[in-house]
């Protein structure tokens, strides 16, 4: 084998081991489904989330299925540093593991309509 | 005496007060060295909300426009233009309703004896439609202008309901400051922050650090905006961002409360946190100075 293709197998090893790399860690930051997991339906439209408050628990995995009744819609929840976009006939679904206890509001970061301000809700984090 | 007296002393006899003034250390000379050093001055008008209707909040919201418009008409020496920031409207979801007030606005702003009148669209005009209705009133949703040496940007950062002002207006952008020269005096004018002042609150914009990241390299940059109904003042590296007050209502200061809400309207202090302001350009100086004007009993 010449020096060039023993060259070029390297990179591609390493490149692969680095691809390998970057995978295990995705998925090692996504919380795995446990039996427990908290999965909660929230419903978005103009100008509120149903329900407007949810509580969790703290270091039990939270799938929240984010749909909107009417209209593009946004859900930010800068505490946990989550967003996503809300659209009508999708379910968004957010996933995370709640590590801090407290009061958090998330709320809509796409302009609905006169009442957008007022868009939010509380997520409650307990032990 | 200074023109710039003058104003304020006719400013008060039209029901108007100085509240603040900021950021200048020069005192206008008379006309002819204004013309020497090509400084001129325009008014900066904001968040005027036409259409909102809350009693508690502003109970003379059919007339602090109208009261701003004609302050702005009682100056002993008129602007070169006047700019209005964003939000020249109340958001609605009707259509034509929109455009009713759209065309409401036009009418009580055509009242200024100023003619030349720049506007720019803010989210409550221009996001539920795209810009559609704002286009038809008012024109372009970004776009730029040149007036005695200065450079003035208008940028778009609420007709994408997400608050970015999107890749292919910060090419425009790009291919505009290309143009121009290293001591190029610039002035964006904008509706939403360009920097993350509260993002918890809508106070920023998506993309803004691209923007910003695109102006650094051009040392006389300053930037003019509205949507956060309170005189603010920032700095990015050597770019300062003045934010103007509402003629509507006004809003606390970020992060001072839990949760944004409009200040209510208080009988013993009536229009207050409500304003507009004057910018002096001193060209030759790259300076800018603010004054900035409340509206009082009147």
């Amino acid at each position: 084998m010449s020096m060039k293709k023993i060259l070029h197998h390297a990179l591609l090893i390493a490149a692969s081991a680095g691809l390998f790399l970057q995978q295990t860690a995705i998925q090692s930051a996504a919380p795995e489904m446990r039996n427990d997991e908290q999965v909660i339906r929230i419903s978005a439209s103009t100008f509120e989330y149903k329900p407007s408050e949810i509580t969790v628990k703290r270091g039990v995995p939270v799938t929240l299925e984010l749909m909107s009744q009417d209209r593009h819609h946004g859900f930010k929840l800068s505490a946990f540093q989550l967003r996503a976009d809300i659209q009508p006939g999708v379910v968004e679904k957010v996933r995370f593991v709640p590590d801090k206890i407290g009061k958090f509001t998330f709320f809509c970061d796409v302009f609905c309509g006169d009442g957008h301000e007022d868009m939010s809700a509380t997520l409650t984090v307990i032990e | 005496m200074s023109d710039l007296m003058n104003r304020r002393d006719l400013l008060k006899l039209a029901g108007m007060g100085v509240a603040v003034f900021v950021s200048g250390t020069t005192v206008r000379a008379g006309g002819s060295a204004q013309k020497k050093d090509e400084s001129f001055y325009f008014v900066q008008l904001s968040d005027t909300h036409w259409g909102f209707n809350g009693p508690n909040i502003n109970p003379d919201s059919q007339g602090t426009l109208k009261k701003a418009v004609a302050a702005v008409n009682a100056l002993d020496e008129q602007p070169d233009f006047v700019v209005f920031t964003g939000d020249l409207t109340q958001t609605t979801d009707d259509r034509k309703i929109r455009r009713d007030r759209m065309a409401e606005f036009r009418d009580i702003v055509s009242q200024l004896k100023i003619k030349t009148v720049r506007f720019m669209a803010g989210e409550h005009d221009a996001s539920l439609d795209r810009g559609d209705a704002y286009q038809e009133f008012f024109g372009d949703l970004h776009y730029t202008f040149d007036h005695n040496g200065v450079h003035f940007i208008v940028l778009d950062n609420v007709s994408d309901p997400m608050a970015a002002v999107g890749e292919k207006q910060l090419q425009w952008l790009q291919a505009d400051l290309q143009q121009m020269k290293n001591d190029s005096r610039i002035v964006v004018l904008t509706h939403r922050p360009l920097f993350d002042l509260a993002p918890d609150w809508d106070w920023a914009t998506r993309d803004g650090a691209a923007v910003i990241d695109t102006l650094m390299p051009l040392p006389n940059v300053t930037v003019l905006y509205g949507h956060i109904h309170q005189e603010h003042h920032h700095m990015t590296g050597h770019i300062a961002h003045h934010a103007a007050k509402s003629l509507m209502w006004a809003l606390p200061e970020p992060g001072s409360v839990p949760k944004k809400a409009q200040i209510p309207w208080s009988a013993a202090e009536p229009y207050k946190g409500l304003g507009f302001r004057n910018v002096e350009a001193e060209v030759a100086q790259a300076q800018y100075e603010i004054e900035e004007f409340s509206i009082s009993r009147g």
